[in-house]
């Protein structure tokens, strides 16, 4: 990419707010890794609802299609997407409602913030919406002497426990319902003392608390799931009712949408539609449905805005190789699906957005140069199964390794070369950030033997010496440095006293090349050859 | 046919046996394998962890050496007993080298990226080479494949998830004479390795692990067995860590596809002077 300036600058600004990692990755997963209930309660959910997706998503014959529909309407949408916002806030403008621009997270709380002084209200009902918890909203508000109530059930689980969500649409998954009823007991003003743990008592008791809080707010605060540029048209998707309360029974809707969010055509929707609720809660059809266009005097909510939301999407988008990210519509299907949030659970990223998209958006709205965030690429085994979930197809271990190198490219400034050289030239260009860790030096030394079939076939012949050391067991259990990570709970087996290599070095010395049928020729495995029991014997 | 292996690193470095089977099951089926000897990695663990200016003379390395013997007409195809090692020379070669020449790096050949797909395409996974090109359906009756006992059998993520192999490695292993293969619980679960995440984070890792060999000990068979050689070191690693045993205490093992398929009546695969699967039928695994 060029860096031709004209005065604007090259990178866009970074995203604040919620979407930074408060702790190293591996040191938050350690700490959560030891909570016994949660690894149980996240074991048990996200295997249900995996399930459920899979059952709903195998009986769609058109899937994979509907998966290239999702994909390709999206890239259309980035691709466009100054035009489909413009397009937008005309629409929504010419039905009554007001368009707001906020370029961070800050500037959105502001605007959120005047909105509701200009109502006289100090108290908003809220729908449960990623935005608003990405820029923090609620803490913002609050400080600033205005209540934000969540009505979303789980969302008042975890606001109601001082607590923070740990997945983006079970936000409470983390929880389970013994812990649920003596959070109520203990934070809902009028329950029930005698309230049980069966779930139904606790949704009623829910609903009674919120009940009064929908029928009194003059304010609610919503997301959006879409924005639909050709009408103006805005649209939530929920399973509760709630959504539809605050949505319809208050004066004022204030709605905070990130930009990406934004379709060309109603009739996206079509797909959509089928893709989101299979993906997310494993169900057909979402129950509630909500979209709304404008004002309609004397039915709903008669002043109406919406904060258009960057904070970081725009640089997110700048980056050729990461910006599919941005189609991702918030199912939280790669988390359900990966091993790593499996048993870590959301709250070891830090930000807002855990799991697989986790670790590729909250980077890239920040920028991975942004030391709290370096970890976050690197929580994952590549092992795939988010990419094959994904319903509209962000190749997520592919932009997790592009960010692997964007970070690795960060902390050693361009001039690092192959195997360390040059770091002297990196550092006088002060981009380096730090000594050579002992990553860098062994995969330095790693890429000078493997490129060349000499250099690896010349340290191939220490192996007898490795071997050696592996000791009487014929296996290495305590490796220093690095290598301890491998052997806190790992053995290595005893190298073989010859590499391949080697051996068919010989062979082909020894032997006179093979006349057709080789079955008899070169006793190349089975008991014949080898030499002792732990001859490379993966054990 | 001529074949060019691949053996790739850790095999040739740690487990030379399964190249060792690999060029026994490719002679059996009357193939001419050949080892190019300047090869050495793909660079899958520089690529996935971030370091593309140290993959980078890896992949020319490996394209290097490929290549003349393709263009020289020395094979027609190249095979490795690994799916993720494939993988990365089918998906990450071409891309690394995109990336040098967008990064203007001194290295960068704008070349390197259509001759590293040219290679990538005629690189082949084992059981991709035996079920796709050379036609084999019936490890036992094609190759005389033979191996008594139970094994339970991981698939591995990057030649389930990034070559689609599917049930190719299963069918073959299931055509094996005498070869119980049990189901594994879990088995599309990653088994925790993930090159440098086993150490970037170990403690995660450790925890899927953990997940893996309970699993596979829960089946009762006395081995598992995938085609992906880093992952058995990882899976090995466990099971020799928690000193797994079968019911005839013997060691819960992990053995290479190309192990079980190149292991005969004639010359079975053994360890410790006993037959591999020993300690298999009698009961579950510990």
């Amino acid at each position: 990419m060029s860096s031709v300036s004209l005065g604007i600058p090259a990178v866009p600004p970074r995203g604040f707010g919620n979407i930074s990692a408060v702790e190293p990755f591996p040191q938050a997963a350690h700490r959560e890794l030891g909570n016994a209930q949660l690894r149980e309660n996240l074991g048990h959910a996200t295997h249900t609802i995996r399930d459920k997706r899979l059952r709903v998503v195998s009986e769609l014959p058109d899937w994979q299609a509907l998966r290239d529909a999702g994909s390709a309407i999206k890239t259309e949408a980035m691709s466009r997407l100054p035009e489909l916002l413009t397009q937008f806030e005309e629409q929504f403008t010419a039905r009554g409602g007001t368009v707001h621009w906020a370029r961070d997270a800050a500037e959105a709380n502001r605007i959120v913030e005047g909105l509701i002084r200009e109502t006289g209200s100090d108290e908003v009902v809220k729908v449960k919406s990623m935005a608003t918890q990405e820029i923090g909203l609620n803490e913002y508000l609050e400080e600033r002497g205005i209540a934000a109530f969540e009505t979303d059930l789980a969302e008042l689980i975890v606001q109601l426990g001082h607590d923070k969500p740990s997945h983006i649409l079970v936000p409470a998954i983390h929880k389970n319902r013994t812990e649920i009823r003596d959070i109520f007991l203990r934070e809902m003003p009028d329950v029930d003392p005698a309230l049980t743990d069966e779930p139904r008592r606790l949704a009623m008791a829910a609903r009674a608390h919120l009940r009064r809080k929908f029928l009194s707010a003059k304010v609610a605060i919503s997301g959006a799931n879409f924005g639909i540029a050709e009408m103006g048209t805005l649209g939530v998707v929920e399973s509760e009712g709630n959504g539809r309360m605050c949505l319809t029974l208050p004066e004022t809707l204030i709605t905070v949408m990130g930009i990406e969010k934004v379709l060309p055509r109603a009739q996206d929707l079509e797909v959509f539609m089928q893709l989101l609720p299979r993906s997310s809660t494993g169900e057909r059809m979402n129950p509630y449905t909500s979209l709304w266009t404008g004002v309609t005097p004397g039915d709903g909510p008669q002043n109406v805005h919406v904060v258009l939301l960057d904070n970081g999407r725009t640089r997110a988008l700048a980056d050729r190789h990461g910006r599919s990210a941005l189609h991702c519509i918030r199912c939280s299907a790669c988390m359900n699906v990966c091993p790593v949030y499996e048993r870590t659970g959301g709250h070891a990223y830090g930000s807002t957005y855990p799991g697989p998209i986790g670790a590729i958006l909250s980077p890239l709205l920040t920028g991975v140069e942004a030391e709290e965030n370096s970890s976050l690429p690197y929580a994952s085994s590549l092992c795939g199964a988010c990419f094959d979930a994904c319903p509209v197809k962000i190749n997520i271990p592919e932009i997790l390794v592009h960010l692997r190198g964007e970070d690795v490219e960060a902390k050693h400034g361009r001039d690092a070369g192959p195997g360390g050289a040059d770091r002297a030239g990196a550092k006088s260009s002060g981009r380096r950030r730090g000594l050579p860790t002992q990553m860098d030096v062994a995969l330095g030394a790693a890429s000078w033997a493997l490129s060349s079939g000499d250099r690896l076939g010349l340290l191939e012949k220490g192996l007898p010496v490795a071997r050696a050391l592996a000791g009487r067991d014929g296996k290495i259990s305590r490796l220093p440095g690095l290598g301890a990570g491998w052997t806190q709970s790992r053995d290595i087996p005893a190298p073989p006293s010859e590499s391949f290599r080697s051996w068919w070095k010989k062979r082909q010395k020894d032997a006179p090349p093979a006349d057709g049928d080789g079955s008899t020729r070169g006793p190349a495995t089975g008991g014949a050859t080898s030499d002792g029991a732990t001859e490379g014997e993966a054990q | 046919m001529k074949i060019a292996l691949f053996a790739t690193c850790i095999v040739d470095a740690m487990y030379p046996r399964v190249a060792q089977a690999t060029v026994q099951i490719l002679e059996r089926l009357g193939h001419e394998v050949v080892f190019p000897a300047g090869q050495a990695c793909c660079g899958q663990m520089h690529l996935n962890s971030g370091y593309f200016r140290e993959a980078l003379p890896v992949v020319e390395n490996h394209v290097k050496t490929f290549e003349a013997g393709f263009d020289g007409g020395e094979y027609d195809v190249a095979v490795a007993p690994s799916g993720s090692c494939v993988a990365s020379v089918k998906h990450q070669h071409a891309m690394v080298a995109r990336w040098a020449v967008e990064k203007g790096e001194r290295r960068a050949d704008a070349t390197l990226e259509a001759r590293a797909a040219a290679v990538g395409d005629r690189t082949f996974e084992l059981a991709q080479l035996l079920t796709d090109v050379l036609g084999v359906t019936d490890a036992a009756a094609q190759l005389g494949s033979y191996l008594p006992g139970t094994i339970a059998y991981h698939p591995s993520c990057h030649g389930m998830r990034l070559l689609r192999l599917g049930d190719r490695q299963l069918n073959l292993l299931r055509s094996v004479e005498g070869l119980d293969v049990v189901d594994l619980p879990e088995a599309d679960q990653c088994c925790g390795f993930g090159g440098t995440f086993a150490v970037k984070n170990a403690d995660v890792s450790s925890a899927m692990l953990a997940d893996k060999v309970a699993n596979i000990c829960g089946t009762g068979a006395a081995a598992c067995a995938g085609g992906d050689a880093s992952c058995l070191m990882h899976i090995g690693g466990g099971l020799s860590r928690e000193q797994r045993t079968t019911a005839g205490d013997a060691p819960v093992r992990t053995l290479h596809l190309a192990e079980v398929l190149a292991s005969t009546r004639e010359h079975p695969l053994t360890f410790d002077g006993g037959l591999a699967l020993a300690g298999s039928p009698a009961g579950g695994a510990r």
